[in-house]
């Protein structure tokens, strides 16, 4: 065989192995997810949109923690900064889609606040700075009560529904048309130059550096996206209850943000989504363990035992998270 | 100074190094022209790698100067791609987390990566991880990393460590069928005698010599601070 012909068939067996294909992911995710809309009965569709709503945050944090190394602490502050954003918007002009995307990008200006105090911070103190974000933001709240009515919070106005759905099913579609939109532009941006560079800053910033990659710039660029995001969720999880209150985003919000995303698998896309069915599920059967217990102080504690076990057991059992399981024998991604 | 002006090619001027106390550098000066192969030796400590950390912006000199064909140079280390620099870390500077291409694509693009790791010949290992490879592999990969680039000036920090003798043979090829200028840091004085146009050589930061392999080897002051009084 030519150098030639061996170089070809080097790089021809090397693109074989090439991953799934986002789009068609993607694709195949809505028409399930419709499909479920109209199968599931009205509590579980309300479930399937609360797993959408925290698919958007859980996808951007694990890019930002599993792919760029930073630790955020804060994501929940930034959810509530989506939200309270939205139902501001709403409550004065009720337009629903320009009020995401100003959600989003008010969420995206105070993640690159917090982005470039971040970009000179490494490991515990970086997340000391996050874990202050998640403290304060929601005291905002109290500070300003005139426009954000305190602990009482605001509700959000909404129009009905089209006639042809129930308001679950147009919950789960606006919140997993989020979610998906979401998931592939994560997925497109991180199969890139920019994955590489954000993976290139995680393992070796001084390789990285002598590699031509601006490390502040890439971490800073990465809590943008991810702030992003969380703006999205926020946003979305107005939509779905309707109201905004600081009680709704509790500092161990952004705890169990990162608890799912461990457990689902840092850095891979597929482990958010596992990370988004957990914050749902796991809660879930707290409260009718605590509800057959008789004990409503059992199923507060409860879901964060659940997830403090099945943390333990899932690192114990698959370091990589749930969704290294795909693959058994290959090492452990990313 | 205007012979300077003129000068191609990386020229230090003078440069000098505190680390609080400790004098890393003192007064060093060397030149780099297009197509040379200048080594740098001393015992450990002499100052070789802070040397490179000057050029790569890592460290900041008290005194002196760099220029970079005849125009005044300081570039940080994330722009030396811009000014065609590259340089190999001590040990294995690699993305643990991505494959052998991903590796080398950092910072490029995927036809010259290919055409990198095929130069190293390390192409049948794109899709594996560092981790997986043997050493030797690992190094080869790195440079692969620092070619892709293309660069016109290769900075090449202790390459041959750990390498067998047919590695380092393999290396030696490497650097001499180069077109870059190199610069050379390295322990192997086989490998720096038989590569090098110049060598440069350092003792407690200070530059003891500065001269052609045949000079190096039969200088007192090196034989006595760095090659052994016997040489």
């Amino acid at each position: 065989m030519t150098a030639l012909q061996d170089r070809t068939r080097t790089r021809a067996a090397h693109k074989a192995q090439a991953r799934l294909n986002p789009y068609l992911v993607i694709a195949a995710g809505a028409v399930v997810v419709v499909a479920l809309t109209y199968m599931l009965p009205p509590f579980r569709t309300y479930q399937l949109a609360t797993v959408g709503a925290y698919l958007c945050v859980t996808a951007g944090l694990t890019v930002l923690t599993g792919l760029n190394g930073q630790l955020s602490l804060g994501h929940g502050a930034l959810m509530a900064t989506g939200a309270y954003t939205l139902a501001l918007w709403q409550n004065k002009f009720n337009l629903l889609l320009p009020g995401i995307l100003v959600a989003i990008v008010v969420t995206t200006a105070v993640g690159a606040v917090i982005g470039l105090a971040a970009a000179r911070l490494r490991g515990p103190y970086l997340a000391g700075l996050t874990l202050a974000v998640a403290v304060v933001v929601p005291s905002i709240t109290s500070t300003f009560d005139e426009t954000f009515n305190s602990d009482q919070g605001l509700s959000v106005i909404l129009n009905p529904p089209p006639d042809s759905m129930t308001v679950e099913q147009w919950q789960a579609w606006v919140c997993w048309g989020g979610a998906l939109l979401t998931v592939l532009a994560l997925a497109l941006l991180t199969r890139g130059r920019f994955g590489r560079d954000m993976r290139a800053v995680r393992d070796d910033e001084t390789a990285a550096r002598l590699a031509g990659v601006s490390v502040a710039r890439t971490q800073v660029l990465a809590f943008v996206v991810s702030a992003a995001c969380a703006g999205l969720a926020g946003a979305l999880f107005a939509v779905i209850a309707q109201s905004v209150s600081p009680g709704a985003f509790p500092l161990t919000l952004s705890l169990f943000l990162l608890m799912a995303i461990v457990i689902g698998g840092l850095g891979r896309l597929s482990g958010a989504l596992i990370g988004a069915v957990l914050l749902v599920a796991l809660p879930a059967v707290a409260h009718e363990i605590g509800e057959a217990a008789g004990s409503q102080r059992l199923e507060g504690n409860l879901a964060l035992t659940f997830f403090g076990v099945v943390l333990v057991v899932v690192m114990l059992a698959a370091p990589g998270g749930l969704a290294s399981l795909r693959i058994p024998f290959k090492k452990k991604g990313h | 100074m205007s012979t300077e002006k003129a000068d191609p090619g990386l020229v230090l001027h003078h440069i000098t190094v505190r680390f609080g106390g400790l004098l890393a550098l003192d007064d060093v000066s060397l030149r780099a022209g297009p197509g040379r192969v200048v080594g740098v030796i001393g015992p450990n400590g002499a100052g070789k790698t802070t040397l490179f950390n000057v050029i790569c912006g890592f460290v900041t000199p008290q005194s002196g100067a760099m220029t970079l064909d005849g125009r005044p140079f300081r570039a940080r280390p994330h722009q030396l791609a811009r000014h065609g620099i590259a340089r190999t870390l001590q040990g294995v500077g690699q993305f643990n987390g991505m494959t052998v291409l991903e590796n080398v694509q950092v910072g490029g693009n995927e036809k010259t990566a290919w055409a990198a790791l095929e130069r190293c010949e390390v192409a049948e290992h794109a899709g594996k991880r560092p981790g997986e490879l043997p050493y030797a592999k690992r190094k080869r990969v790195e440079l692969a990393r620092a070619l892709a680039s293309r660069p016109r000036i290769l900075m090449l920090d202790e390459p041959a460590g750990g390498l067998d003798t047919d590695e380092i043979r393999w290396l030696a090829d490497l650097i001499r069928d180069t077109e870059s200028t190199v610069l050379l840091v390295e322990h192997h004085m086989e490998l720096v005698m038989s590569v090098c146009d110049e060598i440069l050589v350092l003792d407690f930061g200070k530059p003891i010599a500065l001269g052609t392999p045949g000079e190096i080897r039969t200088d007192e002051k090196v034989a006595e601070a760095y090659l052994g009084t016997a040489a």
